[in-house]
């Protein structure tokens, strides 16, 4: 009877809660030129699209990526237009529902590998762009493998109650009602479509952001070593000016000319896709941000 | 007992010593490729006025440690130990290592050779040297905080 009871209330806390009736009507056609600028933003090529293609290869979303993490293996699917394989058949309002609060066109819950608890913080008429602008690319045939997820991280219902703690549309960081529109901007794009949290903040137990140390560097949630702090806070970027930090997500070099490397190469190569007085506002809210120390336990040293 | 803690000691700290020349070596190898970059960079940005003599000195000077980056004795395996960011990769994907490195030669080789005489010249040759950067450390380099 309470196993019953318990079950009832698990299904009605993990509902799939969808965008409302008012978001969905302002999402509009979309406009594929402004949608270029938001898919490089998004850095969809960084998973979607197939392992090592280069160029305009990059522009065929086959998924098949297989990112380890500690909670298994996620393989990004196939989102290219194809009606079968990939999301070709989708309505505006599945793909929206999907970039905004990980629900599947089926109702079904979305793994937050997929970065739509920042996603979730986009302008309806970007995602509206960003739709439009995919449905140019090329359509690919086949479906990626599926998910390599043991018990209980394969119960994927169980991903509405992880929503319901992790998921939310608000800023992270607070802004003054006169901050600077350039830090506004930064802010966006950095919160939202450039999902840099979602790598730069720690995750706790259950994998969710710990938004108190909001982008002061983490454990790889993927692959090895660690993701660097880019607050201004101790081993953070203090050190790099606004002008600094907009050179290296256009050219890849930092201030002594190191150069990036790891998975920030594919993001830097989509920073650098992106305009001038974006990669300047994502600068300016890099330095106006809370410092913290770095978010990575430190480096252990060598014996002897 | 005592003994072989001792002997086991001292070979594992011979073991991490030994690494430590290869590992300043390719260290400051790389330093003067950034300091190599930097001082190419500023003709690209018209920070000073072109110097095809300094430039093309600059691109040999590239050329010279992408040669001596290629030297087996450089990258012993089980140098990713200790202070050294180089990833495993470099000796689970040795083929895809060796062909970056064998790249990184032939790029600044055929930079000295256009030997560029002015600012457009030297930005498509910055394009392709540049690029050797990003994509050898995007496989065979790990951040470790």
């Amino acid at each position: 009877m309470l196993g019953g009871i318990g079950a009832a209330v698990f299904w009605l806390l993990t509902e799939p809660k969808r965008l409302d009736e008012a978001t969905l009507a302002s999402l509009g056609a979309g406009d594929a030129t402004r949608g270029e600028r938001i898919f490089w933003a998004g850095g969809c090529t960084s998973c979607h699209a197939r392992p090592g293609a280069e160029g305009d290869a990059r522009l065929e979303l086959a998924g098949g990526m297989k990112l380890t993490t500690p909670f298994g293996t996620f393989v990004p699917p196939n989102i290219s237009p194809d009606p079968n394989d990939g999301i070709g058949g989708w309505s505006d309002a599945d793909f929206a529902n999907a970039m905004m609060r990980g629900v599947a066109p089926d109702g079904s819950h979305l793994y937050p590998s997929f970065p739509y608890t920042s996603y979730a913080r986009m302008d309806p008429t970007d995602v509206a762009d960003l739709n439009a602008f995919m449905k140019t690319l090329p359509a690919v045939a086949g479906r990626a493998p599926g998910h390599e997820l043991a018990f209980p991280f394969n119960v994927r219902r169980g991903l509405g109650l992880w929503k319901l703690l992790y998921l939310s549309d608000g800023p992270v960081i607070a802004l003054p009602a006169d901050a600077p529109g350039k830090v506004a901007l930064g802010r966006y794009l950095v919160e939202g479509p450039g999902h840099c949290g979602e790598c730069h903040t720690p995750r706790d137990l259950v994998g969710g952001m710990q938004k108190g140390r909001w982008l002061a560097g983490a454990v790889a949630a993927e692959g090895d070593g660690i993701v660097p702090n880019i607050t201004s806070g101790e081993g953070g970027i203090e050190g790099w000016s606004e002008g600094d930090i907009a050179a290296y997500l256009e050219t890849g070099f930092t201030p002594e000319f190191d150069s990036v490397g790891g998975s920030m190469v594919e993001v830097q190569r989509n920073m650098a896709k992106l305009r001038p007085e974006d990669r300047e506002a994502i600068a300016a809210y890099l330095k106006a941000i809370p410092a913290h120390p770095n978010g990575y336990p430190p480096r252990t040293p060598p014996p002897g | 007992m005592r003994k072989l803690v001792f002997a086991i000691s001292a070979l594992a700290l011979g073991a991490s010593a030994s690494f430590a020349e290869p590992i300043a070596d390719r260290v400051a190898l790389m330093k003067a490729n950034g300091a190599a970059m930097g001082a190419l960079s500023a003709y690209v940005k018209g920070e000073k006025p072109y110097d095809a003599a300094d430039v093309l000195a600059q691109l040999t000077k590239l050329s010279a440690d992408a040669q001596k980056n290629a030297d087996p004795a450089l990258w012993p395996a089980g140098s990713n130990t200790g202070e050294s960011t180089a990833s495993p990769k470099i000796w689970e994907d040795a083929a895809g290592f060796q062909a970056a490195v064998d790249k990184f030669k032939a790029d600044t080789a055929s930079a000295v050779a256009a030997a560029p005489a002015d600012v457009d010249a030297l930005k498509v040759q910055m394009g392709v040297v540049g690029s050797n950067c990003a994509s050898c450390h995007e496989a065979f380099r790990v951040k470790k905080g």
